[in-house]
């Protein structure tokens, strides 16, 4: 993992190996940061859980654990919220294309749900395609 | 804090207490292997107590979707206890709460196993 802080931005911009390990480290990192800047316990509950999900999306479905490809994490602060961007380096997908997880027919199957929750915990959510490959997401965690 | 698994018997009903966090990983193993074990072992009314569980990832939701489903196929049941506000607003976000059945009390949830 290379750290990198801006001072400046109040922000943080890191990558990770694609563990499992990572997942706990940026979850922690995150959280870290949420609760310094005054996010409250509920708050820093949904900021650990989308982050989460977002990271093993891409050490799992993105990145595929292959070690030789990154996570990219970055962590910005402003005064009316905290934004948390995760881009990995993987083959990309269409969300068009995945499985309603609160369909009926879906509602039993075991996977399928860490988009839902992500959409669920975070104010503002951005998917889009990176550059030159990969899968990026954006969460916007606003400050009451 | 890692998840730990403790089983107990109630009658004829298993008690599954569950602690800590069911993520990706080595909680969701656990959490699978266990209720494998106990059906493999012919228990077929198990109640899970989520009541120290202080966080579930959509993996964690997984295994105990599956774990359901292997029960009820054996023509078993799994339900669920003690379920924490968090615990309880995934259910409700995922739309769980339609499939699983969900106590406050354990003794009316042993008593709800036909």
């Amino acid at each position: 993992m290379a750290d990198h802080q801006s001072g400046a931005t109040g922000g943080v911009t890191t990558e990770f190996d694609s563990t499992l390990e990572s997942v706990d480290s940026a979850e922690t990192m995150v959280l870290d940061i949420a609760q310094q800047s005054g996010f409250l316990e509920e708050d820093l509950h949904k900021i650990g859980m989308a982050v989460r999900e977002a990271m093993v999306n891409a050490v799992v479905h993105g990145n595929r654990y292959n070690l030789k490809k990154k996570v990219h994490f970055n962590v910005s602060q402003a005064a009316e919220n905290l934004a948390v961007t995760i881009t990995d380096e993987g083959e990309g997908f269409e969300p068009t294309e995945l499985p309603d997880p609160l369909s009926e027919e879906n509602l039993l199957r075991q996977s399928g749900r860490g988009l839902l929750l992500i959409k669920a915990f975070v104010d503002e959510f951005e998917m889009r395609r990176a550059s030159p490959l990969g899968t990026e997401v954006r969460l916007v965690f606003h400050r009451n | 804090m890692s998840m730990k698994l403790t089983t107990r018997q109630v009658g004829d009903v298993t008690v599954i207490d569950a602690s800590g966090r069911i993520t990706l990983g080595e909680g969701s193993s656990v959490f699978r292997d266990t209720v494998r074990d106990l059906t493999a072992n012919g228990n077929r009314k198990i109640l899970v107590n989520l009541g120290d569980v202080t966080y579930i990832d959509s993996s964690g939701i997984g295994e105990m979707v599956s774990g359901f489903t292997s029960v009820t196929n054996q023509s078993g049941q799994l339900k669920l206890l003690n379920l924490t506000k968090r615990v309880k607003d995934l259910l409700q976000i995922t739309k769980l709460y339609t499939v699983f059945e969900v106590f406050d009390d354990e003794a009316a949830a042993v008593r709800s196993f036909s």
